[in-house]
């Protein structure tokens, strides 16, 4: 993106508002969306990845000791991830806590 | 130059379609737009137009695979009406939102309920703020005329905006008229090949209709408007390019024996010629009364019509849509607020006519602007009027 699009005229806008950088949506982070996020209790986990496959943004990152935890830029505190884990092992908190 | 040939005016305008060489079409029948695209697909079967022609399951689906084809860069044409543009009304403004130079006829008619497949304008009145270029026409020469320009003036690199040509529901759709053709060397002069500026190629690939945030929302809506607004200035010209070759001169704005009138009638479409009758009669007997016509919908023609009305004490605006709960039907409240800034400024008075296919005589013009003339003398009793309603 040329620049940042709070500081875009009209006159700059491309021809039918197309994007000609691809994954433009990077950019912009839903991550402060976010109301509660996934807390991982490592001791119960079993690392089998039912969270990072269900994440619909995807925003679970897996760690090198092969743990999760959430990608703090894009996730959204949608609690999928915790209402899916086999073990139980995440919990949502609020994020004011 | 072309032969001249009687003919049902949706079959022109398929043959109009034809001239214009679209490379792409999807439709879905609708009454009473259905002949013209029957036609195209024919001539498609027959090789006679080398087109892609895609049959849908229903006009939301025309109108998203016109913008799917459009966007690969090919001419692009659809015809529809009434519930069918109602079908199509979420799809409509993404095709101008995105630019895409998309021409479609549509054969006006009343929305349901009830039920009424006749003529008037609530379809596109409904549609007025799609964001597309529209354009009213009012015999079979001008529906077979304007949809050549059309594609002329959406496909302008300075333009790139998708064109409506609506033409009045049967009483222009079904009647057979003689048209003076046009022969494809004059075509192929007149409209070349459509060069996109950007399409769906896997080589350069672009993004097409992704969200926008607030930060950026407002900044592309300006960019539409004012597009749509400049867009005035090449649809005149491509008006005056083709009246310069063909004779056929049109007017965002068109005026019939208005020298002189302190009261004049406002249409837009086919009952303009049967307005003209009124006048003729009125003016053979001394009444200094004319006619102006809305050609062009949008871009609104501001100016134009400023100028036109300027000498009226009296101006009868006949719509043929309602809007049920406002503050006037659609033309009438788009002139009152066009002069409402004026220091000088007729009076308007709206009449509501034609409605789901009413008949409108030339004697009820005359009748219209009699009570008009009335109304206006001792102050009107009513913001405007459903002309004809019983009781």
């Amino acid at each position: 993106m040329s620049k940042p699009l709070d500081q875009m005229t009209w006159q700059e806008i491309e021809l039918g508002a197309i994007l000609r950088t691809p994954g433009s949506a990077r950019e912009y982070r839903t991550g402060d969306w976010r109301s509660q996020h996934p807390v991982w209790t490592k001791s119960r986990c079993i690392r089998c990845g039912v969270c990072w496959t269900v994440c619909p943004e995807p925003a679970i990152i897996q760690e090198p000791g092969g743990y999760f935890d959430m990608d703090p830029d894009y996730c959204k505190g949608c609690g999928i991830c915790a209402r899916e884990c086999v073990t139980g092992c995440i919990a949502m908190v609020p994020e004011e806590e | 130059m072309g032969h001249r040939e009687g003919m049902e005016v949706s079959i022109a305008v398929s043959h109009a379609v034809q001239l214009a060489r679209a490379e792409a079409i999807a439709a879905y029948p609708i009454t009473p737009q259905t002949h013209i695209v029957e036609h195209l697909s024919g001539m498609v079967a027959n090789g006679d137009l080398e087109a892609e022609f895609i049959n849908v399951e229903s006009e939301h689906s025309a109108m998203s695979a016109c913008i799917g084809m459009s966007a690969t860069g090919a001419r692009t044409y659809t015809a529809t009406s009434s519930q069918g543009l109602a079908l199509m009304h979420e799809i409509l403004f993404i095709a101008s939102a995105l630019r895409l130079p998309i021409v479609m006829t549509v054969a006006n008619r009343a929305l349901s309920g009830p039920l009424s497949i006749w003529n008037d304008h609530s379809d596109i009145m409904a549609a007025k703020d799609i964001g597309w270029i529209q354009i009213f026409v009012e015999n079979g020469q001008e529906a077979f005329d304007h949809t050549i320009m059309a594609f002329k003036i959406a496909e302008n690199s300075n333009v790139l905006i998708p064109t409506i040509i609506n033409m009045d529901g049967f009483i222009l759709t079904h009647v057979v008229e003689a048209h003076n053709f046009v022969d494809q060397d004059m075509v192929d002069a007149f409209l070349p090949g459509y060069h996109p500026r950007h399409t769906l190629d896997p080589k350069y690939p672009v993004t097409m209709g992704a969200f926008a945030m607030p930060e950026i929302y407002t900044e592309v809506k300006m960019k539409h408007q004012v597009t749509l607004m400049n867009s005035y200035e090449h649809i005149v010209k491509v008006w005056q390019e083709w009246g310069d070759r063909t004779g056929r001169r049109y007017q965002p704005v068109e005026r019939y024996k208005t020298e002189g009138a302190k009261t004049l009638l406002l249409t837009m479409g086919c009952l303009g010629e049967v307005a003209e009758i009124a006048v003729d009669e009125l003016r053979a007997a001394g009444e200094a009364v004319g006619l102006v016509k809305l050609r062009l919908w949008r871009p609104f023609p501001f100016a134009d019509l400023r100028q036109a009305l300027a000498g009226a004490d009296l101006v009868i605006v006949c719509d043929r849509a309602l809007s049920p709960g406002g503050a006037a039907p659609p033309v009438l409240a788009e002139l009152r607020s066009a002069f409402y800034p004026l220091s000088s400024r007729p009076q308007m008075l709206g009449f509501i006519i034609g409605l789901g296919g009413r008949d409108v005589s030339p004697d009820n013009f005359k009748d219209i602007l009699k009570r008009a003339q009335e109304e206006s003398s001792h102050g009107p009793t009513q913001e405007f009027y459903l002309y004809g309603v019983r009781g």
